[in-house]
């Protein structure tokens, strides 16, 4: 079995399904949403990652560097010249402050099903269990497929948080393998769809209408993007093709927040909502009315 | 709150703590005129039934429980006998700016002419001085170790259900039966127990002449009230007086004074560490609260306004002011009475009635400082009690702390208790385990596990002074291998435990021969029956705890050289210790990369986890079964309540890249900083520790209040607490507050005068704390959630 590629596994996760969870961050997404809050994930590959503001500019990187990609920067902290790294890690074993981290690692399933394993107590107490999240788990459908199984044989219960940009045929295989999917749902109009999260839309819709349809258990999980998805419209069409699914589900409205802003300036890449502040208390309940008056089951959070 | 219970309680807010000379002076009187007269234990009873005939007393307006220690409330008696402050200390008290006492400057030229000339060298604590040996004064002054009897007697004492069954009658009449049955031909100690029943019976007959005199004064006072309700309030604490501690209490009101008079006796004789405690008071009150509602003379109304007038009377008692060293230690006005909630009954069912749950309401409403209060959580305990106190912790005054009731019992049953008698205890002080009303549980001091550790590293030189503190275990260079280094350490520690322990026992043997503790006796089992002191081996269960400090950071320092030195070789061991001893000066590197590559404590990782677990099981061989002097012996307890910060400074630097002088990891929970996958991993790595060997251990966790947040959040709470008790974790406690507001707390304490958060086992106003203190809170690694 080929190992997994993931950047994180955060425990005590209290928002990524029921009772107390424990959430694998998987690496590489073929969407690339201008509010994404884990930049780290979209890229499959592990990357290296430098925060400034950990960093004391001891040099250590330097002189570890096989490649002498990296410089001491004339405004302060350190350059690391893209062309030449390899993203070896080389530096980032060395960095004493972790200022440079090398973001994603190959995982086995049991490697990744020990660490799964140690937060089962907690599972059992407050009926939690593992989410899949990222990235996109799809992308990663083999491995996601063998750990699904894995935990299945264990009791543990499985959610998958995906953006439901995969082939049919990867998500017919993954669904009985999934006691919860946590469906992202951002933008009704299919080319603001594809100017935002770099793709369109109609392939995650469809395969909404299919997971519905053959039974699965899914939380709809809306992002509430100012400027961007939260006008009466986009919220209204939402709502309307809700109607149309034909399972039972839940709405969870999300609040955009910037707490990955910094993150982009870590991987040298742009924020592109730099001016978008979280929507106000008052915008998520009428949102959430909008929800309401279509009869859906929805709340704030989740 | 009713407007009764408002006044008393901003009242018990807003007075400011004084010391009160009036004690010091009479029993300096009373010894002039006495000394050698009697033996040491009717001594004591005379002193302190003189005590109480004489000392002021005084009932306030509106209150309905009634007794104060000193003339007036949050007036603290000083004990000179035990440890005598100079004149010098009380104008310290007066003028130092954090935990000051008001000290009236006529009282300091009365105390130096009256008091000072005629203790100075007969008190305890110079008694005490004069007989240990050196290398105990050197490892002492080192920080090694603490000692609680050279300020305070020895305390952590709570009571059961008995003083509710029983009246000062009553037990004067048990005591005459064992006089009856002394046998002067056969035992050899019979003279030393009619002496010291003899002064049981004088401290009875005390505590009635006390109660009395309130009943008088209540009486005088009704006379003289104008408003009719009032008065005829006074008449009823007239009567109460009059019925106990005479008699047995036969409603909830009686049954609290009761108890508050028992209280007050017990901090009048003497100043034992953490005060008295009612233990199970839920379960006490229970009977006579259900009575009252049954035969309609009670309502929950006013039984939780009863309950609110007996909880303030705790805050009007602050603890009395420590002189020396052990100021830095823990500076405040805590006297640690530790209220447990619901629990387990004699026979195993879940503790909880209508009264836990007024008093979980009172406490809500009041929150002062004083008492504490926990939740004692078995597997029994129902969800919905969790629930409301959970919904109170959420309110972040630092408590209910809560406690595993099951590893509670069964640290108890392996200690040697009866099942009954183990549910029938619970937890005093911070996180103490204890027999309530049948046990002896002696905190000695605490252990200062890194510095021995420094020892080990400094063949036995204590760096910070350049004196040889402990064994010559050999220099770094001769270490071949991790298990060198480790065996030294156990040579360190089983060195300085031995002469700490030696110590202890020469000051327990000085405390049980000159200072009993008469009163206390006559409440705690089986001190009547034996004819023993409390602090003689009179009680049913006798044991003696050490309280081992820094667990964390002595296991991340070892983690840390496991690694970098014997496996990966990235410094030798003398490198590693220059760069300790220089406290890492211009090694920042270094110091950043231990601090950031090392498999720490606190992260359910096996390999720091492991080496915890070796050091617990060496601190647990070296300290459990050696003998105390009351025919029982020594247990561990992992709790440093502040110490952990006096011994941070007392330590240079650290292998896990703690800077020299910076605090030690708290109680048993990982060093600042060094757990990063949040509480579940946290609790994960406690759970690992044996603790059933333990005697307590604590686990602090802040919270912001958002992880918190509505139903959903408290029940996700719920499931954390109860699964760190299934791995038998002892003691979790909370600080629900962000670290924003604690800033603005420190930058305009004026605004914050009642802000209330968990310090070690108890709960402090955030702005008496000092500078250090205040840090170490915000410090507490925060668990976010996003």
């Amino acid at each position: 079995m080929k190992k997994g590629v993931i950047f994180n596994i955060k425990k005590y996760s209290l928002h990524d399904g029921p009772g107390i969870r424990t959430t694998v961050f998987f690496k590489g997404c073929p969407l690339s949403c201008w509010w994404c809050h884990n930049p780290e994930g979209i890229k499959p590959e592990p990357e290296l990652v430098y925060r400034r503001s950990r960093c004391i500019e001891c040099g250590t990187c330097i002189s570890v560097c096989p490649e002498t990609a990296i410089f001491m920067a004339s405004e302060g902290g350190i350059r690391i010249d893209s062309e030449s790294c390899t993203s070896c890690g080389t530096c980032a074993q060395s960095c004493p402050t972790r200022a440079l981290e090398m973001m994603g690692r190959a995982i086995s399933v049991k490697e990744l099903m020990k660490e799964i394993r140690k937060d089962i107590p907690f599972f059992d107490d407050s009926g939690g269990g593992v989410t899949f999240s990222g990235g996109e788990p799809l992308a990663q459908h083999e491995f996601l497929g063998a750990m699904l199984e894995s935990c299945g044989h264990e009791g543990i219960h499985r959610a998958v948080d995906t953006t439901g940009f995969a082939p049919l045929k990867v998500l017919s295989e993954i669904a009985p393998l999934t006691d919860l999917f946590l469906y992202d749902l951002k933008v009704m109009d299919p080319e603001k769809h594809l100017k935002y999260t770099g793709v369109e839309n109609e392939l995650i819709l469809s395969n909404l209408k299919f997971l519905s349809a053959t039974g699965s258990k899914i939380a709809i999980r809306i992002p509430v993007i100012p400027e961007v998805n939260d006008d009466p419209d986009n919220m209204v069409a939402t709502a309307e093709f809700l109607r149309t699914l034909e399972g039972p589900f839940e709405v969870n409205l999300l609040p955009y927040h910037d707490f990955g802003k910094s993150k982009y300036t870590n991987l040298k890449s742009e924020y592109k909502l730099k001016e978008t502040v979280p929507p106000g208390k008052a915008k998520m309940l009428q949102i959430q009315d909008v929800f309401c008056r279509h009869g859906l089951n929805v709340q704030i959070g989740g | 709150m009713t407007p009764r219970v408002e006044k008393l309680r901003t009242e018990s807010l807003n007075t400011k703590p004084s010391v009160s000379i009036e004690r010091a002076l009479l029993v300096t009187e009373f010894y002039r005129e006495n000394a050698g007269k009697y033996s040491a234990p009717v001594m004591r009873a005379m002193n302190f039934k003189n005590l109480w005939e004489k000392q002021a007393i005084y009932i306030g307006e509106g209150e309905l429980i009634v007794g104060e220690r000193g003339p007036r409330p949050k007036a603290v008696s000083t004990f000179p006998e035990l440890n005598l402050h100079t004149a010098e200390d009380l104008r310290i008290l007066n003028s130092r700016p954090m935990t000051s006492y008001d000290v009236d400057p006529s009282d300091i030229d009365v105390y130096e002419r009256e008091v000072v000339p005629y203790w100075r060298g007969r008190t305890m604590r110079d008694r005490i001085f004069r007989v240990v040996p050196e290398e105990w004064e050197k490892a002492y002054s080192a920080g090694m170790f603490t000692e609680f009897m050279e300020q305070r007697a020895a305390g952590h004492t709570t009571l059961d259900g008995r003083i509710y069954e029983k009246g000062m009658l009553d037990f004067q009449e048990e005591i005459r039966e064992s006089l009856s049955r002394l046998d002067y031909l056969n035992d050899p100690e019979a003279i030393d127990k009619e002496e010291e029943l003899k002064a049981m019976l004088i401290s009875c007959e005390a505590a009635i002449i006390f109660a009395n005199r309130h009943a008088d004064l209540a009486e005088q006072m009704a006379e003289e009230e104008k408003d009719p309700g009032r008065k005829e309030e006074l008449l009823k604490i007239a009567e109460v007086c009059r019925w106990v501690p005479t008699h047995a209490p036969r409603d909830l009101h009686e049954a609290l004074q009761m108890y508050w008079f028992v209280h007050l006796g017990t901090i009048t004789e003497l100043n034992g560490w953490d005060a008295m405690n009612p233990g199970h008071l839920d379960q006490h009150m229970g009977p006579f609260y259900d009575k009252g509602i049954e035969d309609g003379s009670m309502t929950r109304d006013k039984a939780r306004e009863l309950l609110e007038c007996f909880l303030i009377k705790f805050n009007n008692q602050p603890a009395p002011p420590k002189v020396g060293v052990t100021a830095q230690e823990s500076g405040t006005y805590n006297d640690f009475t530790n209220i447990n909630l619901a629990g387990l009954t004699r026979d195993g069912r879940s503790g909880v009635n209508e009264v836990s749950y007024i008093l979980l309401e009172a406490f809500d409403e009041i929150h002062l400082l004083q008492p504490q209060v926990n939740i004692q959580v078995s597997q029994v305990t129902q969800d919905h009690f969790l629930k409301k106190a959970s919904e109170v912790i959420r309110k972040g005054y630092g408590y209910p702390s809560v406690f595993n009731a099951d590893a509670v019992v069964a640290e108890q049953v392996r200690a040697g208790k009866t099942v009954e008698d183990a549910r029938g205890g619970g937890c005093s002080g911070c996180i103490e385990t204890g027999c309530f009303g049948k046990e002896a549980y002696i905190l000695t001091g605490y252990l200062n596990v890194p510095k021995i550790f420094e020892l080990a590293m400094n063949n036995g030189i204590d760096p910070l002074t350049g004196e040889q503190i402990g064994l010559r275990t050999g220099e770094l260079d001769s270490f071949t291998s991790f298990e060198d280094l480790y065996d030294a350490f156990e040579k360190q520690l089983e060195y300085i435990v031995d002469v700490k322990i030696r110590v202890n026992n020469i000051i327990e043997k000085m405390y049980g021969k000159e200072v009993p503790a008469t009163f206390l006796s006559v409440v705690i089992q089986d001190c009547i029956k034996n004819g023993k002191d409390y602090y003689n081996g009179g009680p049913r269960y006798n044991t003696n705890y050490i309280q081992c400090c820094g667990i964390g950071t002595i296991t991340d320092s070892l983690s840390a050289i496991k690694k970098h030195v014997f496996e990966e070789g990235k410094f030798s061991l003398p490198e590693l210790n220059g760069y300790l001893l220089s406290n890492f000066e211009g090694k920042e590197y270094v110091r950043q990369y231990l601090f950031n590559h090392t498999p720490f404590y606190g992260n359910d990782d096996d390999y720091a986890d492991s080496i915890m677990q070796r050091v617990f099981a060496s601190l647990n061989t070296t300290i459990e079964g050696k003998p105390n002097t009351k025919g029982s012996q020594y247990y561990l307890n992992m709790l440093s309540t502040t110490c952990h910060i006096y011994f941070g400074k007392k330590l240079g630097a650290s292998a896990n890249g703690r800077l020299a002088g910076m605090p030690e990891s708290d109680g048993t929970s990982p060093e600042h900083g060094a757990d990063r996958n949040g509480p579940t991993a946290v609790v994960k790595s406690l759970g690992k520790m044996d603790q059933v060997k333990t005697g307590g251990t604590l686990l602090n966790q802040k919270f912001l209040p958002s992880v918190l947040q509505g139903d959903e959040g408290i029940r996700k709470f719920m499931n954390l607490i109860r699964t760190y008790f299934k791995f038998n974790g002892h003691h979790v406690q909370f600080n629900v507050v962000g670290a924003d507001t604690l800033r603005d707390a420190q930058a305009n304490p004026q605004n914050y005068r009642d802000l209330l958060v968990r310090v070690a086992g108890y709960s402090d106003y955030f702005v008496d704390l000092d500078r250090d203190h205040q840090e170490e809170i915000i410090a507490r690694s925060e668990q976010m959630q996003f």
